[in-house]
């Protein structure tokens, strides 16, 4: 009885797992079907770049320019052990570009901008703002949803990019400042390592991830439950998914990228 | 179908069954709404009023009957234009924090097939929001900085800008004082006959009811347990009824404390 009903439990934890993936695959689906039926909503979209892309820069800057700081001086202190201090700028460059600069801009933005946009939606639903727009004639998929996720998806390869530059700056400073590198020599090992391929990367991950973490704010903000405890819980739920699935997917495109 | 309905009746609920899981809050309900008259449904808390009313919007769908909006089955044809025959007064208000209030008001006027130049929306909604008894300089403050029953006001002046049809009212004295309440009362019944409007209100208070209604249903078990005019509610000699209007404890109706 018992290691059957373990089979049972692992049995609807997985349909439970799969009905989930294919709740969010069709509302993903249906988010961009609705990006490109009118009517448009121009200034959401404006407000909502404003407010996933220029209102991001701060805390993605930041976290740029500390990560790539403590990459250098990892590395020279790693390579010392086997007189390898000179590949700094080369895999500062490198680690920043292809991993670092769109994981930790993605999770910076699943922090900041998926709980942000699925506690307003949640609030939204739970205080019948969601049902008012319907008997408004306005539908909350066009409205809310696809203005958000236009948004990210745009605006996070920038932002990514900007991340990317911070902190191979944020390595030049510390090895120049602080381990003797020369400016110059630094400067020209990073931009003749870096391939096209490395940006390109890099950029499109970005994308994925500005989709992924505006997908998961509205997609638990429109699915929240009643009540504070629903609005709470929404924010979380969405924050934690946008997360896993941002690093799953992450895996996936260094794998397309760099290993096929 | 559609040749047996009265064409004076604007909404009608024929045998409309819902659940959510093992819950079954409509039980083959039937309501008739007749054409320019205002009805209130009453009834306790969670008996599914809320429930008929985003059902007939085609907010929730129901498992079985069918829902006729003046003749025609509610949800066939354009959408938007079958929305726009309505107006809601929602019960926390549901005004749209991000905007100011004047284009709260003005929302369905500022975008979709009702969609006018934006110096003519605000001005629309500012003379809706003197009809409900606010000034012009709320337009441009923000919903969080109102009062309760200014609140409730803006959701009604919300509820009339596009000049509605039918307009449903969801509890529109819940969270108010006496007094506010008797206003909003007046309110609506000043608006619903001048507007000529068929109106739907929800409510467990009675003095709405007696202020609001041409006609009242009484909604229990899932089903509309009484209904009539307002005139013959107190010598109904319905129990459940009699129970609900005099607020006693004790009755057919079992109170889950």
């Amino acid at each position: 009885m018992t290691p059957l009903a373990l089979l049972a439990r692992l049995g609807r934890m997985a349909l439970g797992a799969l009905a989930a993936i294919g709740r969010v695959t069709l509302f993903a689906l249906s988010t961009f079907t609705h990006m490109f039926r009118p009517p448009y909503y121009p200034r959401e979209v404006l407000l909502s770049l404003l407010q996933v892309g220029w209102l991001s820069l701060p805390v993605v800057g930041l976290t740029a320019v500390f990560t790539g700081g403590a990459l250098a001086l990892q590395i020279y202190a790693g390579g010392a052990r086997f007189n390898a201090e000179a590949v700094v700028p080369q895999i500062v460059a490198i680690g920043m570009v292809r991993e670092l600069g769109p994981v930790l801009v993605g999770l910076m933005i699943a922090a900041r901008v998926t709980s942000s946009i699925a506690a307003e939606i949640a609030t939204m639903k739970v205080t019948e703002q969601i049902d008012a727009l319907v008997t408004l004639s306005t539908n909350p998929m066009q409205y809310l949803v696809a203005p958000r996720v236009l948004a990210a998806l745009v605006t996070v390869p920038v932002l990514v990019g900007v991340g990317d530059i911070i902190g191979i700056a944020g390595g030049y400073t510390v090895a120049v400042y602080n381990l003797d590198f020369n400016s110059a020599a630094y400067l020209k090992n990073t931009v003749d390592f870096l391939e096209p391929l490395d940006l390109i990367s890099s950029l499109v991950k970005g994308a994925f991830f500005g989709t992924i973490a505006a997908t998961m704010g509205c997609y638990y903000g429109m699915q929240s439950g009643r009540g504070a405890q629903g609005v709470g819980r929404a924010t979380k739920s969405s924050v934690e998914a946008a997360a896993v699935l941002i690093l799953a997917a992450n895996f996936i495109l260094t794998g397309v990228f760099f290993s096929l | 179908m559609t040749q047996d309905i009265m064409p004076a009746s604007m909404i009608k609920m024929d045998n409309v069954h819902k659940a959510f899981g093992d819950n079954r809050v409509l039980n083959g309900m039937n309501l008739e709404i007749a054409k320019g008259t205002s009805m209130v449904i009453i009834g306790g808390s969670g008996t599914g009023k809320s429930v008929a009313l985003k059902s007939i919007l085609g907010l929730i769908q129901p498992d079985s009957g069918e829902i006729y909006v003046d003749g025609k089955p509610s949800g066939s044809g354009d959408r938007d234009k079958f929305l726009a025959r309505f107006g809601m007064l929602f019960q926390g208000g549901a005004l749209f924090d991000s905007l100011p209030v004047w284009q709260n008001v003005a929302f369905r006027l500022l975008r979709g097939q009702l969609k006018r130049p934006v110096e003519e929306a605000r001005e629309i909604a500012i003379e809706k929001l003197r009809r409900v008894g606010l000034k012009p300089d709320v337009a441009d403050r923000l919903p969080a900085e109102l009062s309760g029953g200014m609140q409730k006001r803006v959701g009604l002046a919300r509820a009339i800008a596009a000049e509605p049809e039918i307009i449903f009212f969801d509890e529109p004295t819940t969270g108010l004082d006496p007094i506010m309440s008797g206003v909003i009362n007046d309110l609506i019944r000043e608006i619903v006959v001048e507007m000529g409007a068929t109106a739907m209100t929800i409510t467990h208070d009675m003095t709405s009811v007696r202020a609001i209604a041409d006609n009242v249903a009484m909604l229990h078990g899932g089903v509309i347990q009484w209904t009539g005019p307002v005139a013959e509610m107190d010598q109904s000699g319905d129990p459940f009824l009699d129970q609900f209007i005099h607020g006693r404890a004790e009755g057919p109706i079992e109170a889950v404390r």
